[in-house]
């Protein structure tokens, strides 16, 4: 639809068609270009149309998930089994979860070691595979289209399929390293519980950075080529131009990517749901909550400690991707 | 745009000497490479695929790697009969279509407001759903959980009576949770749009609904068909708010099917390949229908400076 065509209707509408024109000229002129705040006045129906379409995803969020939220950490400082009367207990969770349940500090390595996997490997993979992309080659489309194509895949699908590639009699990984057979020595890449974070590992890498790629290869679209061209007269090579240049000003594309790494790496839970129901080698936090949560023990309480633990985590890095807003807000 | 960035891209990427003949081996050894990373990167999909054609009797015998003597989608009929995947299917789009539109459209508005209309606190707004969406859902399962059993609903939205088990439920956590995410790409986006347009729309006296609903959103249709995609294949995918706040079985979600398929003593790996196929197949033709936009719609604009 041709923007024009859109404009005609608005021309003969109600009432604010005296207070609008009125009021943005005077406010342009005042402050031209200066602040970023532009303070325009609206109507009557225009504050009414704000107030209700923006009052009710605010209040969505509120209540669903800041409010919820808070009722967490509350809840992590009792006792509560989800049917009798929540009793007070202090930080009795948070000292049995750190001296007396195993699963957690096997739990919080994972995590960590899911974010350093995602963040050193498969994000930089992602990176120099857009790079690669992001000129005019032969099929490009469809390298893309192939590295791209498992981001649209559930984690539990990739959870289905690695079972296939990985399982120890049958899989297709030992068929192809030929240890099926009398007489080898098969690799449980799943069962064994000091392999099979890394199986994991590496599909969900497989998965993350297609998606990172996809995000950079748009990035990279949006730099202004002036600016290599300025930097290739500069005299710089492709490397500094890259790193110097077209890497900072992808700034708001790597906000986003550092966003959407960290998120994935806290959020894992459904591949490894998948394969064994998160256990054996497998523990992730998010795990352990749901299975503290939902499971038959049902304590509430006590999984909402470990869930106050991994929203410390995740806390942490909301904070520096305020900082990061913050900066830029100003400047 | 392909050809804008193309062009000055081979120049930056090196001191390359103005005779072409140092070009091919490299471009070979590009080649090479990305072919070798495709061809890694679709393996599983394709063997998923293979395996699912052919018995389990056939690959326990000669393995995975062997040339088939049967091939047939029998798998294929087996895992839609017998997980229900008819019902399931329609569960996830009763779930995802209502909760992505609606995601959509209050995340644009909310963008809106921040961007273009720079409503007061907008800054502060913007954090609070962006931070929102980086908390992990864990957190929320339980007083999400307690909530919604508390609230009543009438028979004829939710048989349960309560907004647990019904997929109302399900529909609001997925819009309270996703609106963050599609807020902050919508409002980068937004903020990249020329604003010369909405000005002019204002001097008319178009009020706040027109300049967003006619002017704006025409303007942002490649940002909202790549978030479609995206927020359409997860909340497809979702498994953890489907598994906590339902409990009927025959209102679980596409994904959970797959559970039905599996074996309790044995496990057919053929049969399960089938079934994630069928499951992957919605959003791969989404993507497929929608890549073009998607690349376009990421581009968010806002890297011109």
């Amino acid at each position: 639809m041709p923007p024009k065509a859109d404009l005609e209707p608005a021309v003969p509408t109600g009432p604010e068609t005296a207070a609008a024109p009125a009021a943005a000229p005077t406010e342009g002129r005042r402050r031209p270009r200066a602040g970023r705040r532009r303070i325009r006045r609206l109507t009557t129906r225009d504050r009414l149309v704000i107030t209700v379409l923006l009052g009710l995803p605010l209040l969505f969020t509120f209540v669903l998930v800041w409010a919820t939220t808070l009722a967490s950490i509350g809840l992590s400082f009792t006792n509560w089994d989800g049917i009798g009367s929540a009793k007070f207990i202090g930080v009795d969770n948070y000292k049995e979860l750190f001296t007396n349940y195993p699963p957690f500090a096997t739990a919080i390595w994972h995590n960590l070691l899911w974010l350093g996997f995602l963040a050193v490997v498969a994000t930089p993979l992602g990176l120099l595979l857009a790079v690669l992309l992001d000129r005019k080659i032969r099929f490009g489309r469809f390298y893309q289209s192939a590295i791209y194509l498992p981001v649209v895949l559930s984690l539990a699908v990739i959870g289905f399929i690695s079972q296939l590639i990985f399982a120890r009699d049958d899989g297709i990984l030992n068929t192809l390293l030929g240890t099926t057979g009398p007489g080898g020595h098969p690799v449980d890449w799943i069962g064994n519980p000091h392999i099979n974070i890394w199986v994991v590992l590496l599909m969900a890498g497989w998965r993350h950075s297609g998606y990172v790629m996809v995000l950079y290869l748009a990035g990279l679209k949006g730099v202004d080529p002036s600016l290599k061209e300025a930097a290739a007269i500069d005299g710089a090579n492709a490397r500094q131009t890259f790193f110097r240049v077209v890497f900072p000003v992808m700034r708001p594309v790597n906000i986003i990517v550092g966003v959407i790494t960290v998120i994935e790496a806290l959020r894992a839970f459904d591949i490894v749901y998948a394969i064994n129901g998160g256990t054996n080698g497998l523990e992730l936090l998010s795990v352990l909550i749901t299975d503290n949560i939902i499971g038959e023990a049902s304590r509430i309480g006590f999984g909402s400690a470990i869930a106050v633990v991994l929203l410390l985590i995740s806390v942490g890095c909301i904070v520096a991707y305020c900082m990061t807003e913050l900066r830029e807000e100003k400047s | 745009m392909t050809a804008i960035a193309a062009g000055p891209a081979p120049k930056a990427t090196g001191a390359k000497p103005s005779a072409s003949p140092a070009v091919a081996p490299r471009r070979l050894g590009l080649h090479v490479f990305l072919a070798a990373v495709s061809l890694l990167w679709l393996a599983p999909l394709l063997l998923a695929v293979y395996a699912s054609l052919r018995p389990y009797q056939e690959t326990s015998k000669y393995g995975y790697f062997s040339w088939p003597h049967h091939l047939s989608f029998a798998y294929y009929r087996e895992a839609f009969t017998q997980s229900g995947m008819a019902q399931h299917f329609l569960n996830t789009l009763l779930i995802a279509v209502p909760a992505v539109l609606l995601t959509l459209f209050f995340a644009s508005f909310v963008a809106f407001c921040i961007a273009r209309v720079r409503i007061r606190g907008g800054f502060l707004i913007l954090i609070l759903f962006t931070a929102g969406n980086l908390l992990p859902p864990q957190v929320m399962v339980t007083p999400v959980y307690e909530l919604f059993t508390r609230i009543p609903l009438p028979y004829w939205m939710s048989d349960s009576l309560t907004m647990y088990d019904s997929y109302w439920g399900v529909i609001a956590i997925h819009i309270a949770f996703q609106t963050g995410f599609c807020v902050f790409v919508m409002t980068n986006f937004m903020k990249a749009l020329p604003e010369e347009l909405r000005e002019a729309a204002i001097v008319d006296g178009a009020g706040v609904w027109t300049q967003f609903w006619r002017i704006t959103m025409p303007l942002c249709r490649p940002a909202l068909a790549a978030l479609a995609t995206l927020e359409f294949a997860w909340i497809y995918n979702d498994f953890l708010w489907a598994l906590v706040l339902m409990s009927s079985g025959d209102k679980m979600p596409v994904t959970s099917a797959l559970n039905n398929l599996k074996g309790q003593y044995f496990q057919d790996y053929n049969l399960l390949a089938a079934g994630s196929v069928l499951v992957a197949l919605p959003t791969v033709i989404l993507f497929f229908i929608l890549q073009r936009h998607f690349i376009a719609g990421l581009t968010l604009g806002a890297t011109k400076g």
